[in-house]
């Protein structure tokens, strides 16, 4: 089971959480089991975010995988100028 | 082989940029060198009130002036795609106008001259509305609010409907962080919107036929963008409009969205000709994308061996007329360079009357650092730490949990503070009235979608063709990056910029990503014509394709007939491609993932004059990890950059906005950039860390170097003045004002 780090604000969007506990192998099916368990997130979920995956940010990669031992934040969309 | 160990024969050069010399004789075009026959020239005309309802538009008297060929308001659009409505709104407004310069009305003529007369022409009946545009004032629940219902379910209570969204971010327990300090600092900074200043201002033209497709050339970041958006704007399909990108003199983020191009389009289409625009200085100040302006609270807590127990900051973000998440991006990064157990930043979306903000580098973090390296410095101060230690002691490493959440792969922050500590301006004696600021910074830099391909042409020279405006030296670092994968010279190597109907989707030049993603794409572009010029060779000589490698720039036989077979360089292979099956070419779609982090660090040594608070900065230096730095030159150009653009945020530039609500100061005459005579030499030394997910090593360097310049000129101009600054720009009467303050 992956665990996905809450932080700050997004808390109250996975019931109070800090860590959920997922049962998923890359980002595609964290994104769609995140607002199937957590109706609140799928707003978020939809305006699009970005994940933290072991350290490295992933704004699209649906298929970058995630280990049992894997970080993961859920992140706001990261943007450039 | 890793990229620590590799050899590079042309990756780490100084080579001749290419387009250095079109630009310095003027043969390269920019935006506003693009011309059509018969075209026409438009105009916009804007809103004089800072929030107003438009009770009628009449057009009438302009439609029947001599030489006007089409005169369009908002009615003239169509309803946007779903998820454009604001950049319609923003680009044509609708019922109400929410800042001064908002564009009301827009005229295509035959003449700038007559285009301009028209618009004079055009009578708008206005209903003025309470207006804000600070954002003090703006979060204030009676303050005048500029869109109802956009408010956000997390937002708390007691504010007005101007703010609209709440993020926070951290970890641990800043309550017992902060009980466990020796001194606790606590202060309330606020910065000034300023603009990215690009010299070249907005120009764009663009046609569209009676089948309603459509060619655009136009001075942009992104010309995938630039399409997709106008596509969303005009409910027109992506591939109806073909958009070329110019040469570029500027943009630095705000040149990544639309503003004229899609009321071009409009005008083209109702006119039936080519129409060209080009923004006036002070249509860019008022109606493109300035940087947010905010209002922030942050407190500190530092035990006596300088190590940071805890940290808070609440940040304001004045947003512009529509929602925007910058904040988050103040909010994120603000204590980044930091090793934390206790870290907690919130921060808060307002909306105002004022034009819609842009991305400018690193979009919100500059504020942000500005607040929290200001108060670690004044803690350093307090408890009478030497800065440059303290930030050692508590400087994030690979491994650190970070102040946003994701543990931190390997990065150069504590050897952008060693080889700072070890440079000789740390050291350098400082004269009366000076005072020397140090600030460390970070940003996140991203890759995404990215298209490139690379053909071999008869002669066996490479044409590199991409989809990302050449804005800091990509051409000359994706051709580095192509002809140290083959091993051929740089001058064999030959990149363009294309149009969006040659190759596939780009994002554009932004995120620091170009050098990292279209390189990575690049190489991979690269490695697939080696693989295949393998493949075709191990067919001519009847061997096996695992026997024929790429060396040196030369395929060679590698088995057990070594010697039968001369090595084939690629000048050799073009001239018997059509034999072995016809052109050949590589090319790699990826979206590109693994960007490494960012780190910098500044010194900055500055005189205040006592008797007028006007500050000169002495003496500057940037040090920065760009992973490997490809082409130097460029690396460098950034870093001085940023750290200008960072200094004239800090000491001059600021958005003036009057009782009325409408800009004050419309021009370069009073909007202050720096200008060299301003400034010292700024002196840069780059860190060398490389970036795990680069293959070379790459990590993006545009962004960061705007990131640590306010706090570094703050915390010297505090230390000079011997008053704490926090409050930007600091102008010399401000300055003035604090020293003569008890």
């Amino acid at each position: 089971m992956a665990k996905i780090q809450i932080f700050g604000s997004l808390r109250d969007l996975f019931s109070g959480h800090d860590v959920v506990e997922l049962d998923v192998s890359n980002l595609r099916q964290l994104l769609i089991k995140l607002p199937q368990l957590y109706p609140e997130c799928a707003p978020e979920i939809a305006e699009g975010v970005s994940v933290s995956i072991d350290g490295k940010i992933i704004n699209d990669a649906w298929f970058t995988p995630i280990r049992p031992d894997s970080e993961v934040v859920v992140l706001p969309r990261i943007v450039g100028g | 082989m890793s990229a620590q160990t590799k050899q590079f024969k042309v990756i780490g050069q100084r080579l001749q940029r290419p387009d250095g010399i079109d630009k310095v004789t003027g043969r390269a075009r920019y935006g506003a060198d693009i011309d059509a026959a018969g075209m026409l020239h438009g105009k916009i005309l804007r809103s004089p009130h800072a929030h107003a309802r438009i009770l009628s538009i009449d057009t009438s008297a302009a439609e029947q002036l001599n030489g006007v060929m089409a005169v369009i308001t908002r009615a003239d659009f169509p309803t946007p795609h779903k998820g454009f409505e604001d950049v319609q709104d923003n680009c044509m407004a609708g019922d109400r106008v929410l800042y001064d310069g908002h564009a009301v009305a827009a005229v295509a003529a035959t003449s700038k001259h007559i285009a301009k007369q028209a618009i004079k022409l055009i009578k708008v009946q206005y209903q003025v509305l309470p207006h804000v545009t600070d954002v003090e004032q703006a979060i204030q629940p009676d303050a005048p609010v500029v869109h109802s219902g956009l408010v956000s379910r997390r937002v708390p209570k007691g504010f007005s409907e101007n703010v609209v969204r709440y993020s926070s971010f951290g970890h641990g327990d800043i309550e017992t962080g902060f009980k466990a300090a020796d001194a606790v600092l606590e202060r309330t900074y606020k910065t000034e919107a300023t603009h990215q200043g690009y010299i070249e201002p907005h120009a764009c033209m663009a046609s569209m036929g009676l089948d309603n497709r459509a060619d655009m050339w136009v001075c942009t970041q992104g010309h995938f963008w630039i399409r997709n958006m106008c596509a969303g704007v005009m409910a027109m399909e992506s591939a109806s409009l073909r958009v070329t990108a110019s040469e570029i003199g500027g943009g630095f983020g705000g040149k990544t969205t639309v503003f004229i191009e899609p009321v071009v389009l409009a005008l083209a289409k109702k006119s039936g000709r080519a129409v060209k625009m080009v923004m006036t200085r002070e249509e860019v100040l008022r109606a493109t994308g300035p940087t947010v302006s905010t209002m922030m609270h942050v407190k500190v807590g530092m035990n006596k061996a300088g190590r940071i127990t805890a940290t808070y900051a609440k940040l304001f973000y004045q947003a512009g007329a529509y929602k925007q998440a910058t904040v988050d991006f103040g909010a994120m990064p603000a204590f980044a360079p930091y090793a934390l157990e206790n870290v907690k930043t919130e921060g808060l979306d307002v909306i105002t009357n004022r034009p819609r903000t842009a991305s400018y580098r690193a979009p919100g973090a500059p504020p942000a650092c500005f607040a929290a390296e200001s108060a670690i410095d004044e803690l350093c101060q307090e408890l009478g730490l030497d800065p440059m230690e303290v930030r050692l002691i508590n400087a994030a490493k690979g491994g650190t949990k970070s102040s946003y959440g994701p543990t931190f792969e390997d990065h150069g922050l504590i050897q952008c503070l060693e080889a700072a500590k070890a440079h000789p301006h740390w050291q350098a004696p400082l004269e009366i009235n000076q005072g020397r600021g140090l600030a460390a910074g970070f940003w996140f830099n991203f890759g995404g979608e990215t298209c490139v391909s690379v053909f071999l042409n008869n002669d066996g020279s490479v044409t590199v063709t991409e989809g990302n405006p050449d804005i800091g030296g990509s051409r000359a670092s994706i051709s580095m990056m192509v002809a140290e994968e083959l091993g051929i010279p740089y001058e064999q190597v030959r990149t363009t910029v294309t149009d969006t109907g040659s190759l596939g989707p780009n994002e554009p030049t932004h995120g620091s990503r170009v050098t990292f993603a279209v390189g990575l794409a690049a190489i991979k572009s690269a490695r697939a014509i080696i693989d295949e010029i393998r493949a075709r060779l191990a067919r001519m000589w009847e061997v096996d394709v695992t026997d024929v490698v790429w060396q040196d720039g030369a395929a060679h036989y590698t088995g057990n007939k070594a010697g039968t077979f001369e090595p084939l360089d690629l000048r050799q292979v073009a001239d018997i491609a059509n034999n072995l099956g016809g052109p050949i070419a590589g090319h790699h779609e990826a979206n590109a993932e693994g960007a490494g982090v960012s780190f910098g660090v500044h010194i900055a040594d500055t005189e205040v004059d006592p008797e007028t608070g006007f500050t000169s900065v002495k003496r500057y230096t940037v040090i920065q990890d760009a992973g490997k730095a490809i082409q130097p030159d460029y690396v460098e150009g950034q870093l001085q950059g940023g750290a200008v653009q960072g200094i004239g945020w800090a000491l001059n530039e600021e958005y003036v906005y009057g009782e009325d609500g409408c800009l004050q100061n419309t021009g370069f005459l009073d909007y202050r950039i720096p200008v060299a005579s301003d400034l010292p030499m700024i002196d840069t030394v780059i860190v060398e860390v490389p970036n795990p997910g680069h293959p070379f090593g790459v990590r993006g360097v545009g962004e960061t170097p705007i990131v640590p310049p306010l706090a570094a000129i703050a915390n010297a101009v505090s230390r000079a003045c011997g008053k704490r600054q926090v409050d930007l720009p600091m102008s010399p009467p401000k300055v003035l004002a604090s020293m003569q303050k008890a």
